[in-house]
């Protein structure tokens, strides 16, 4: 019980709740960006084709290095985080921690 | 017939194989010694690093069907291919935004941890172990007959005995090794199969000047300008959204891809592997647009769909006409070993969904000895094993192909749902999370009978009950409204306070393993 009333006292903490706060804008922006990334190029496939089929340069088609860049864009998207995550959420959860003691 | 040696059997491939074997079978040998406890037998006793664990789940994911599969699409389809390749990577960003670090956080061995983590066990335990257990299933029936009819079409080896061959090794390794084992099998599968198709592409790119302009102006001469375009793979806008929201949330909702983020000792480990993970499998889907295109002109339509009409054999064809019958050795070898890497994890989860949530989790309610569990654990695995062999011998020569996707459909109706809202939603409740995960679930599969995947090219009706190939899209949202629902009508207190403990493990690991 003890350790409940604690929790419920750090979950009140302005520390925490600032850490709760960060944490999800960041995952829940980087997750709309992924999901409009993704379908929007799902959906130029399924409304504009002609699009995707313009020639830039040769023979390499518009939509060669939009589906290159989907990939490579989410791959960085991951990077994103992980800095953030290292260098501001790693410090803010130690802060927490070091409250409750371990 | 056109040239090529594929289906005899080679001394290269045979002492590639051999090899492999040898390896991965001395690693299990090491391993035994080091799998005793639970924790040693389902998350390697914590002990794998980030970058290992990216590379073992970048192993898990890439199976030899989207390896050969996808490079087999390009090379017959050109861009439609590439779609294929983009949609198979997108799933990774929402692992990583939304579930590794608070599943690593909240639970020990299965996703089950953390979907009961605040509700009632035994309810929620045997729910998601329905869930994984489906998942799982559906995966593996795949991955069996795609084995067996891949090792007979390059080894020549009898359907039957590849199965067999495969069972068993599969059996030794998660048997005697644990998840242990089963990580650097997966280790050395995903080198190997990242080694095999950087060279693959090298020696593509070496015969256009190292050109991407080059290559591609070679396919439209000889395929016209269709093949550089979106064409009729996926012309109804539902079924693209559909396909597109199960690729995506499916990954996210894999048992064996979840199981992996135990096996690192913290929440960082678990967000650097999917960083790795991610870079991995996004640099390997660029490969096989490359191997693709490099089939498409160096061996040409009407040989590769000569030997397999879907194209699974565009890489190795290509592997012989530029390595010569030594590279192609090789690549048999990886996309062996890759098949019992893949099947290897899946049994894996599989067997932990049967003895840690169902045995344990239901049967015992929550209390068994370490030893206990890790014996019924063991039998699941031999179970499970002769199930995947038997399963593939029933499905032999039925097209199976919608059961990936009908794995993906139900990880993502199932599994997801159910695991986000557990995490991030304080009023979720045990009768939410049961009607979500069996609403999602069921409609999955049931909507994928009634589609013209399965009701008109399988069963051989007129017209499909339900008009979409790919369910995803009605499924999962089923799934999310009816957890919403039902948890709102049916409230539970004791789940709402708990929320907070789950709140403080969740996002500053407090208590977690």
């Amino acid at each position: 019980m003890n350790g409940q009333l604690k929790n419920k006292s750090l979950s009140d903490d302005p520390d925490f709740r600032e850490l709760v706060v960060r944490k999800n804008t960041i995952s829940w922006i980087l997750t709309i960006v992924e999901l409009v990334l993704y379908f929007g190029f799902i959906g130029l496939i399924a409304f504009n084709k002609p699009f995707l089929g313009m020639k830039i340069s040769g023979s390499i088609t518009i939509g060669i290095p939009i589906a290159v860049g989907t990939i490579v864009l989410s791959w960085i998207l991951t990077g994103i985080y992980i800095l953030w995550a290292n260098n501001r959420y790693d410090e803010m959860v130690r802060k927490i921690r070091d409250k409750v003691g371990g | 017939m056109p040239q090529t040696t594929i289906g005899q059997v080679h001394a290269t491939s045979i002492a590639f194989f051999v090899l492999f074997v040898l390896v991965t079978l001395v690693i299990t040998y090491w391993a035994a010694k080091r799998t005793r406890s639970t924790k040693e037998f389902y998350a390697a006793g914590r002990s794998i690093t980030g970058f290992q664990n990216g590379l073992a789940l970048a192993g898990d994911y890439m199976s030899a069907a989207s390896f050969l599969g996808i490079a087999g699409l390009v090379s017959l389809r050109g861009y439609d291919g590439l779609i294929y390749s983009v949609g198979w990577l997108v799933g990774w960003p929402i692992v990583m935004f939304l579930i590794a670090e608070p599943l690593r956080n909240l639970g020990k061995y299965t996703f089950a941890d953390v979907v009961a983590f605040r509700l009632r066990q035994r309810p929620v335990r045997a729910a998601a172990a329905a869930g994984s257990l489906t998942t799982v299933l559906f995966y593996l029936i795949a991955q069996m007959v795609g084995a067996g009819t891949l090792i007979k079409l390059m080894f020549g080896l009898p359907y039957e005995l590849a199965l067999a061959l495969v069972g068993t090794l599969m059996i030794a390794y998660v048997l005697f090794g644990g998840m242990l084992a089963t990580t650097w099998v997966q280790i050395i599968k995903a080198v190997m199969l990242l080694g095999g198709a950087t060279i693959l592409a090298f020696l593509i790119l070496n015969q256009f000047g190292f050109s991407y302009g080059e290559l591609f102006s070679q396919a439209e001469k000889l395929y016209t300008d269709k093949f550089m375009q979106p064409g009729g793979l996926i012309s109804d806008p539902v079924d693209a959204f559909s396909l597109g929201l199960a690729l995506m949330f499916g990954t996210a909702g894999l048992p064996h891809i979840l199981m992996r983020f135990y096996t690192v000792p913290d929440a960082k480990q678990a967000r650097k592997s999917v960083f790795v993970a991610t870079g991995f499998i996004g640099y390997f889907y660029i490969l096989t647009v490359t191997i693709g295109f490099g089939a498409a002109i160096i061996v040409g339509h009407s040989v590769i769909a000569g030997v397999d009409a879907g194209g699974n054999m565009a890489a190795p064809l290509l592997a012989e006409a530029l390595g010569g019958t030594a590279f192609l050795g090789f690549l048999a070898a990886v996309a062996f070993a890759t098949i019992l890497a893949v099947v290897a994890g899946l049994t894996l989860a599989g067997a932990s969904a049967l003895s840690h949530d169902l045995y344990v989790g239901v049967l015992r309610r929550g209390v068994s000895a370490e030893r206990e569990e890790v014996k019924v654990a063991r039998i699941a695995t031999v179970c499970l094993g002769i199930a995947a062999i038997l399963l593939g011998v029933v499905f032999k020569g039925q097209n199976v192909a919608f059961m990936v996707g009908l794995a993906f459909a139900v990880a993502a109706s199932a599994n997801f749902p159910a695991l986000l809202m557990s995490i991030m939603w304080k009023r979720f409740t045990t009768k939410g999370a049961v009607a979500s995960i069996c609403s999602g679930m069921v409609l999955a599969v049931v909507l994928i009978l009634l589609s013209p995947t399965v009701w008109v090219d399988i069963i051989g009706m007129k017209q499909a009950i339900f008009p979409y190939k790919n369910p995803g899209l009605f499924s999962m949202f089923t799934a999310f409204f009816v957890g919403v629902l039902v948890s709102l009508l049916w409230p539970e207190k004791e789940a709402a306070e708990k929320y907070t403990d789950l709140k403080l493990r969740q996002y500053a690991g407090v208590g977690a393993e």
